[in-house]
């Protein structure tokens, strides 16, 4: 890692200021996910953006996108909450659309099930207004690089 | 024949908001199988240290590409939206490589159709993703070829 991510990954660890980290990530800027908020876990907001949407006709969200953006999520689920400093690498993903992803502000949250000395088993919900009829639900493995 | 639906493919993508963000573009389409290409670029790039590119821009250039054969295995084209999709990421994609993403119908249903396909690396052909990707059939219809 370089002596740059590996400050701004320290500063995030010590000030809470995910934002940084997730600045430098540039797929991350290209959708616009942002961290909505941080309670006990933290919610990502994506919000709505005309340059995300995969289906002109309703519009909707590329499903694309929804996907990149809980996988996106998860990996910084992870960087957040795990002890040790490094992105993870995804292993396998795999994701269930469950309604159309309207132009509009998508929530994202994660739930780590299993995290070994290797892999990581991540949960993912997507939802826009009801966190109770989410648009999608997936699953995912990472491979944690210790550091 | 895949001339045309190259073409009616290449409508299909041109028109996509976020492919068009991505420089996506279509390859080669048949009845069957369809070829995009994903070029690389500084925005896709998921980790700043070494520049590998995200693991969702690989999904987009996918579902993209299986929702694409889908779309163009039916005379008529028909829409169908993706039910679920898996991806396997076997290796990171070197940095600076532009990716072909292939996808193939492997079963057409009543109510279904089901794909798969697999990224490569444009120079040297190394697969560093598999995909398994269905889709709903809804009756949503494009017009003829």
């Amino acid at each position: 890692m370089t002596e740059a991510m590996r400050k701004i990954l320290q500063q995030c660890r010590d000030n809470g200021d995910f934002d940084a980290v997730i600045d430098a990530v540039p797929y991350a800027g290209l959708l616009g996910i942002k961290l909505h908020s941080m309670d006990l876990q933290p919610t990502f907001i994506l919000p709505a953006n005309k340059d995300n949407i995969g289906n002109p006709i309703l519009p909707a969200i590329h499903g694309g996108v929804i996907a990149g953006c809980m996988e996106t999520s998860a990996a910084l689920h992870l960087l957040m909450t795990m002890e040790s400093i490094a992105l993870p690498k995804i292993i396998d993903f795999s994701i269930d659309y469950l309604r159309a992803g309207r132009l509009q502000d998508t929530f994202v949250s994660c739930q780590v099930w299993r995290q070994g000395s290797r892999v990581a088993n991540v949960a993912i919900n997507a939802w826009q207004t009801d966190p109770g009829e989410p648009i999608a639900t997936a699953r995912a493995h990472f491979l944690l690089v210790q550091e | 024949m895949s001339d045309q639906l190259t073409q009616r493919a290449t409508r299909f993508v041109s028109v996509l908001p976020h492919c068009r963000l991505l420089n996506m573009t279509v390859e080669y389409a048949d009845g069957e199988k369809v070829i995009l290409k994903l070029p690389y670029s500084e925005a896709i790039i998921g980790n700043p240290d070494n520049g590998i590119v995200a693991g969702g821009s690989l999904t987009t250039l996918m579902d993209t590409a299986c929702g694409t054969a889908a779309f163009n295995c039916f005379e008529d084209g028909e829409v169908c939206p993706t039910l679920d999709l898996r991806m396997d990421y076997h290796r990171a994609a070197k940095p600076g490589e532009n990716l072909i993403g292939e996808a193939r119908v492997i079963k057409r249903a009543n109510s279904l159709v089901f794909t798969q396909g697999e990224v490569r690396q444009e120079s040297d052909n190394v697969v560093v993703a598999t995909c398994t990707a269905n889709f709903m059939r809804i009756g949503l219809r494009l017009g003829s070829k």
